[in-house]
C-alpha cells in the first residue's frame, strides 16, 4: 500500500472502492479488536440468549437441557408472577422515567435559566452528585431515607404528619422516587442544552404578544425542543428498563414480589430458582422491548444525521 | 418607528417582574436542592457519627472512628484494589479498542461504515442487564466465571459501543490537514494515529477514558453475577457485606465506606465536567 494513495482516499468515496482489496483490508484492520470483543462478549451472549430461551436449561444438570420450543414464553405469559413483573416495570418506568426524571429535569432546566447564580450552582451540584454516585450507594442512601426509622418519617413526624413503613406499604413508589433522585441529572443536562439553544428573540416576541407562561411553554418551548424530548425519553426509558442494583439494594424486589420489576424477576427465576431457560426467555423479552426502543431512537437520530 | 414608544413602560416594569420571577425560581430550586441533598447530608453526617442511625442527625462529637474501622485490608483496601484492577484494565482495553476502531470509521468511507456505526449506536441502547443470564452461562462453559480478567473483558465489551461512538465524534473534530502531511512524509496509519491524531485529541481521549472508568466503577450487576469468591469482589459488590447481619448494620461504617468508594468517581467527574463545559457535551455526543 502506498501512503500517498491512502492520503487522498478519505475525502472521496469512489477512491475507496477503487483501492485494491489488500489496501482496503489494511485500512479497516483497526476495527478488528473492537469487533472481536463485541462479537464474543455482546453479540455472542445475545445469540446464546436466543438459543437458551427455547430450552429447559437449569442451573443443575446442563447436559440434560432439551429444546422446548415456545414453552418458556407460553409459561411466562401464563405466569401471574411474570405479569406482575411486567406491570411493575411499566409503573416503575412511567412513574420514574417519563413522569419523574423527564418532567423534573425539564422543570429544573427551565427554572435554572431564571434563578440566581449561587442557587443554580448549588442545585446543579446536588442533582449531579446524586447522578454520579455509584448505583449501589444511591440505593443504600435511599434505603435509609425511606426506611421505617429513616429520615423521611423523621421529617413527617416533625411536621405532625402520619408516618408509615414506606418500603413495605409503597415499595414501587419508593424505588421510583429513588430512580428519580438518581437519574434526573441526565434529563436536566440535556434540557439545559436544548433550552439554551432556543434563540431569545423567539421567547421575547411571544412575550410581547402577550402569551402567558404556560402558553409559551406549550406552543413555543416544547415544540422547539421536541427532538431533545424524544431523545431524552428514549434514553431514560432504556436506562430505567435495566435498573437492577438500585431496586436490589432497597427492597430486593420485596416485600413478596411487590417491587419485582423484570430484571429482578429474571434474576430471581434464573439464579434463585435455577431456571436458566425460563430466566433467559424473560431476558429475551426485555431485550426485545429494548431493541424496539433502540430502533425508534435510531429513527429519531437518522432524521438528524 | 413605533417600537420606542412601547419600550419605556416595559422597561420600567421588567426589573420588578424579573426579580419576582427570580425569587420564585430560586425558591423552587432550593426546595428541590434540599430534597436531593437530604440523603447526601445523611451520608456525610453519619460517616462522622460513631452512633449513626438511619435518620439525619448531627453527631454529638464528630469522630473519624468509622473511617478508621473500615480502613482495613479486608473491608476497604482489597475491594478497592479489585475495583481498580478490574475497571482500570477494562478501561485501558476499551480505550485502545475504541481509538483503533474510531480511526477508520472517522477517516475512511465504505459501504459498511454507516451500517457498522448504526449497529454500534443500536447496541449502546440495549439493556445490558438482560444479557447477564446468558453471559453467566457462557462464562461457566468457557471457564471465565469467577475471574477478574473475565469480568474486565465483559465490562470492556459492554462499554465499547458508547466509547467508539464518543471517540469517533471527538476524532471527527481533528482536522485532516496534519495527518495528510504525515502521510505524504511516508508515515503508516499506526504512526499517524499515535503521533498525530491522538495527541491532537488528547482531552477527548481523556474524557472517553474517565467516562468509561466511572461507568465501570459504579457497575454492580456485572461483577455481582460473574464473580463469586469474596477476595475477588470489587467495592460495588463487597458493600453488601455490611448488610450481612440484618438489623445489626453498622450504618456509620457503611456511610464511611460509601464515601471512600464514591470519592474517586466524583473527583473524576469534576475533572471531565470542566472539560465538557456547562452544556454537557456528552449529551451532545449521545445525540450524535
Amino acid at each position: 500500500m502506498t501512503a500517498g494513495a491512502a492520503g487522498k482516499a478519505p475525502a472521496l468515496p469512489r477512491a475507496a472502492r477503487r483501492a485494491p482489496l489488500r489496501t482496503r483490508l489494511l485500512r479497516w484492520s483497526p476495527l478488528a479488536p473492537a469487533t472481536v470483543l463485541l462479537l464474543l462478549f455482546l453479540a455472542g451472549p445475545i445469540g446464546y440468549c436466543v438459543f437458551i430461551a427455547f430450552t429447559d436449561t437449569q442451573l443443575t444438570g446442563q447436559a440434560s437441557a432439551s429444546f422446548v420450543g415456545l414453552a418458556n414464553f407460553r409459561r411466562a405469559f401464563g405466569d401471574p408472577a411474570f405479569r406482575n413483573a411486567v406491570v411493575l416495570t411499566l409503573v416503575f418506568t412511567v412513574l420514574s422515567s417519563i413522569l419523574g426524571q423527564n418532567t423534573l429535569g425539564l422543570a429544573l432546566a427551565g427554572l435554572m435559566r431564571r434563578a440566581s447564580r449561587p442557587v443554580r450552582s448549588l442545585t446543579g451540584a446536588m442533582v449531579i452528585t446524586a447522578w454520579v454516585l455509584p448505583e449501589i450507594v444511591a440505593g443504600f442512601l435511599l434505603y435509609t431515607f425511606f426506611e421505617r426509622r429513616g429520615t423521611l418519617n423523621a421529617v413527617l413526624d416533625w411536621l405532625h404528619l402520619p408516618t408509615q413503613n414506606w418500603l413495605f406499604t409503597l415499595p414501587v413508589m419508593a424505588v421510583s422516587f429513588a430512580n428519580v433522585w438518581r437519574g434526573t441529572a441526565f434529563s436536566m443536562l440535556i434540557y439545559s442544552a436544548a433550552l439554551s439553544a432556543i434563540p431569545p428573540e423567539v421567547t421575547e416576541s411571544a412575550e410581547v404578544d402577550g402569551a402567558g407562561g404556560l402558553r409559551r411553554l406549550w406552543h413555543i418551548t416544547l415544540p422547539m425542543i421536541r427532538r431533545s424530548i424524544g431523545t431524552n425519553l428514549m434514553l431514560n426509558t432504556l436506562q430505567t428498563l435495566s435498573v437492577f442494583g438500585l431496586i436490589w439494594a432497597m427492597t430486593r424486589g420485596g416485600p413478596g414480589n411487590r417491587s419485582q420489576t423484570l430484571p429482578v424477576f429474571m434474576y430471581d427465576q434464573a439464579f434463585l430458582k435455577s431456571l436458566i431457560g425460563y430466566g433467559t426467555a424473560v431476558a429475551l423479552l426485555l431485550l426485545l422491548v429494548g431493541a424496539v426502543f433502540s430502533v425508534v431512537y435510531l429513527r429519531l437520530m437518522r432524521e438528524e444525521v | 418607528m413605533p417600537l420606542p414608544r412601547h419600550r419605556p413602560p416595559a422597561l420600567r416594569r421588567a426589573p420588578r417582574r424579573g426579580l419576582r420571577r427570580r425569587l420564585a425560581a430560586d425558591a423552587g430550586l432550593l426546595l428541590v436542592a434540599a430534597a436531593f441533598a437530604t440523603p447526601l447530608v445523611w451520608l456525610v453526617l453519619s460517616s462522622l457519627d460513631a452512633g449513626a442511625t438511619l435518620r439525619v442527625r448531627l453527631p454529638k462529637t464528630p469522630t473519624l472512628t468509622n473511617f478508621s474501622a473500615v480502613l482495613t485490608d479486608e473491608i476497604t483496601f482489597t475491594p478497592m484494589l479489585n475495583s481498580l484492577l478490574i475497571c482500570g484494565g477494562a478501561t485501558a482495553l476499551t480505550v485502545v479498542c475504541a481509538a483503533l476502531a474510531a480511526y477508520p470509521l472517522s477517516r475512511f468511507r465504505s459501504r459498511f461504515a454507516r451500517p457498522y456505526l448504526l449497529t454500534i449506536l443500536f447496541s449502546t441502547c440495549l439493556p445490558v442487564t438482560a444479557v447477564m443470564v446468558p453471559v453467566y452461562g457462557l462464562f461457566v462453559q468457557v471457564n471465565l466465571i469467577d475471574t477478574r480478567y473475565g469480568t474486565a473483558l465483559f465490562l470492556a465489551a459492554a462499554q465499547l459501543p458508547f466509547a467508539i461512538w464518543l471517540m469517533k465524534n471527538f476524532m471527527d473534530g481533528v482536522p485532516r490537514a496534519l495527518e495528510e502531511a504525515a502521510w505524504t512524509d511516508g508515515a503508516s496509519w499506526p504512526q499517524t494515529l499515535l503521533r498525530v491524531i491522538l495527541p491532537l485529541m488528547g482531552p477527548g481521549v481523556g474524557v472517553v477514558a474517565i467516562y468509561t472508568f466511572i461507568m465501570m466503577w459504579g457497575n454492580f450487576f456485572v461483577p455481582f453475577m460473574l464473580l463469586l469468591s469474596p477476595e475477588q469482589l470489587p467495592a460495588s459488590v463487597s458493600i453488601f457485606n455490611f448488610f450481612g447481619n440484618y438489623g445489626a448494620i453498622a450504618f456509620g461504617e457503611l456511610a464511611a465506606f460509601s464515601i471512600l468508594y464514591s470519592t474517586p468517581v466524583v473527583l473524576l467527574y469534576v475533572l471531565i465536567s470542566r472539560r465538557l463545559g456547562g452544556g454537557f457535551a456528552l449529551g451532545g455526543a449521545v445525540k450524535g
